[in-house]
């Protein structure tokens, strides 16, 4: 126990400041304002594995050590689909997953969002279309967020992820006037 | 293996580790099989090849591993109607892999068990994705199956079925248990979900640049595929690399296997109920991964072993630091495992529960991490040391209990022997030997060669065999992935145990789906 202690004491508290929210992520027109305001700054996701190579998995992983702590943001990866409010999927959609992805959005009450991470899920895979492969997430559902990489790093998941959250913060009370601006009455 | 007694004529096969190739007949197979068994061999991958356009009908192969190296066995079946001979009595890993062989290429062996296993309903069943004359544009839509999982009778016998979509953030498979209670009578996997047609994917792309695929069969095995990728075509083009590019795969390697091992140690204490292993295991494996991006330029050091050697050189600075790391990471792991061998929670968690006796290990043929940990002292960097494993030495960990506590003093020993092994492999980047180019072109690959490449990924061996087509084209490649041979393992291991031990004990073996199912 002491050493537990020690070591905690030691290494202390890493976590990194998150990073800007990614806007090219976001897939236009789809992205509502209802929905965001609704969901407030809050996530909880369900990752679904469509076939990835589990490079991607592992990067979503490391969204949960100490140096990420994506759980200190208020996301969780949760392990219901009727408790997500987005699904993040990875992989290239084998058709041997397209059932299990299908019913798991189905399961996933509104508003929901879908977040596709990685290049296989984006569509342009090394697997690419095929007998076995769907070729990418929006083949069978409608996406909200597209997280580019090969797998993306956990900041780059981050970003995507962020975004979805970006326009439902409210804009910050001015306190004091900008350089050059009349100060607010 | 010595084959002559057999009455057959082995001719040497192109690889980095000893390998002869034998063509035999029905009953040859058997009895090739059965010598191979006597000698200590191990069953390391089975597949099918459509010959037709060669008129030779179909060609089934099987690779055997032995003190001597590898067997690779060869019959050729005149049609599709003939059979081959079950060899799953000798090799029960042979099973899965031949049913396998039959959803793809339609060719059967003589067994009781013929249902599907990577075909889960997503084209006719009369279609073998691998023969030449399939129809490979994308028109059938996905199906559901209806697979014969075995039940059990009895009295308060329960059925839970789990997956393909897991809990967590890992990926998708079946496992359909029957318990009494929370203990769990029996458990039967059904896999295939993450099935790319990678096998025919292969077969569309240039041979020299086709180590991309192979680099994405299992991302956490990245290194150990593309090496054993690079290798067959090495051997095919007939290639020598530079000396410097054979270090710095081998520190490539060592360090994919410490990521591993270290985010599993942080994952099994989690599934042990103990966060703070998460909390700082995750931490150190996050480090690894900086440097990785830092010194190599991707996290996961995607794409950079190539054909011809690795594709980019560190600098100076960097060799230091990489060996700092190794230093301080070794120091800190040290901690760490007397603070998880002396927890008593963990512990009570982790001794006796999934185990797998070495008897049992043996006879199911398993291979890498897990065999180690159930007293089987099989290793490439120690059993075939191609270079630089021939001066590193690698000490090889071996343990006898086979529960998830050996699975996990395993892990804890090869972290140690890793960065022993990074810290040589950088002092040996400094020196003179090691200097020089770390890639070479490959000249333009010939047709109708057939080489192997075998690496000790951090899971066990990576097997690829690779065929070589006219006009720089690959014909056939069949990656095997160590987790073929070990999958059924977990079948027997967590009999006896709870239900909620199942992950505690599926992590322990922290098994490949991508990679079993391609």
């Amino acid at each position: 126990m002491y050493q537990t202690l020690r070591r905690i004491a030691r290494v202390g508290v890493i976590t990194e400041t998150p990073p800007r929210a990614a806007d090219e992520n976001i897939v236009a027109a789809r992205l509502q304002e209802a929905i965001l305001r609704t969901l407030g700054r809050a996530l909880t996701i369900r990752h679904v594995d469509a076939g990835s190579c589990n490079a991607c998995e592992l990067e979503a992983h490391a969204l949960m050590n100490p140096y990420y702590n994506i759980e200190g943001l208020g996301i969780r990866f949760v392990a219901s689909p009727r408790h997500a409010d987005a699904l993040l999927v990875t992989g290239p959609v084998t058709k041997h997953m397209a059932i299990a992805l299908r019913r798991t959005y189905d399961a996933t009450p509104e508003p929901r969002l879908v977040i596709a991470a990685g290049e296989c899920a984006c569509g342009r895979g090394i697997f690419g279309e095929s007998y076995a492969t769907l070729g990418a997430v929006d083949k069978l559902l409608p996406i909200d967020v597209a997280i580019p990489g090969c797998p993306p790093s956990p900041t780059a998941l981050l970003q995507g992820i962020l975004a979805a959250l970006r326009a439902a913060a409210a804009p910050p009370l001015r306190t004091e006037p900008t350089l050059g601006e009349e100060p607010a009455p | 293996m010595n084959v002559a007694p057999l009455g057959l004529a082995a001719s040497v096969l192109a690889a980095e580790v000893p390998a002869q190739r034998a063509q035999v007949s029905s009953g040859q197979w058997l009895t090739a099989c059965r010598l191979a068994w006597e000698q200590d061999g191990r069953l390391v991958a089975l597949w099918g090849s459509d010959e037709r356009d060669r008129r030779r009908g179909f060609c089934v192969r099987a690779v055997v591993e032995d003190a001597g190296g590898l067997t690779m066995l060869e019959h050729t079946l005149p049609d599709a109607d003939a059979r081959y001979p079950d060899i799953s009595p000798i090799f029960p890993a042979a099973s899965r892999m031949q049913r396998a062989t039959y959803d793809l290429v339609g060719i059967a062996a003589e067994a009781d068990d013929q249902r599907p296993w990577l075909w889960l309903a997503s084209w006719p069943i009369d279609q073998f994705p691998l023969r030449h004359d399939f129809a490979a544009s994308p028109q059938w839509e996905p199906g559901q199956e209806e697979y014969a999982f075995v039940r059990v009778e009895g009295e308060g016998v329960h059925e839970i079925p789990v997956g393909p979509v897991h809990a967590g953030i890992i990926e998708p498979g079946h496992f359909r248990f029957q318990v009494v209670g929370e203990k769990v009578l029996r458990l039967e996997e059904r896999l295939g979900y993450t099935h790319k047609g990678i096998e025919k994917r292969f077969e569309s792309l240039p041979l020299l640049e086709a180590g991309r695929l192979a680099g994405r069969v299992s991302g956490d095995s990245t290194v150990a595929y593309a090496w054993a990728y690079a290798q067959a075509a090495e051997r095919i083009a007939n290639v020598a690399i530079p000396v410097r590019a054979a270090w710095l795969r081998a520190l490539c390697l060592e360090r994919e296997r410490l990521a591993n091992h270290l985010g599993d140690l942080g994952a099994l204490g989690n599934d042990g109920g103990f966060a703070f292993g998460l909390a700082q295991f995750s931490r150190l494996r996050e480090d690894v991964l900086r440097t990785n991006f830092a010194a190599l330029g991707h996290r996961l050091m995607m794409d950079v072993v190539v054909p011809g050697g690795v594709a980019r050189d560190l600098a100076l600075g960097q060799v230091h630091s990489l060996h700092d790391e190794a230093d301080r990471i070794a120091r800190e792991v040290v901690e760490l495992r007397s603070i998880y061998d002396e927890h008593a929670g963990l512990q009570d968690r982790f001794r006796t529960a999934g185990r797998v006796s070495q008897e049992l290990a043996t006879k199911l043929g398993m291979l890498g991490l897990a065999g180690r940990a159930s007293g089987i002292a099989r290793d490439v960097r120690c059993d075939f040391p191609f270079a630089p494993y021939d001066a590193l030495g690698v000490r090889m960990a071996v343990e006898s209990a086979g529960d998830v506590a050996a699975r996990v003093a395993v892990r804890f020993d090869e972290i140690e022997e890793s960065t022993r092994l990074i810290g040589a492999i950088t002092a040996a980047l400094l020196d003179p030997p090691a200097a020089g180019e770390c890639r070479v072109d490959l000249p333009d690959v010939p047709a109708d060669r057939l080489a192997l490449g075998y690496v000790e990924g951090w899971r066990g061996p990576v097997l690829i065999a690779l065929e070589s087509g006219p006009g720089g084209t690959v014909r056939r490649c069949h990656p095997q992935d160590p987790s073929w041979a070990n999958w059924p393992a977990i079948e027997h291991a967590v009999i006896g145990n709870i239900v909620p031990d199942f992950p505690l004990i599926n992590k322990s073996f922290n098994l490949s789906y991508s990679g079993h199912d391609l």
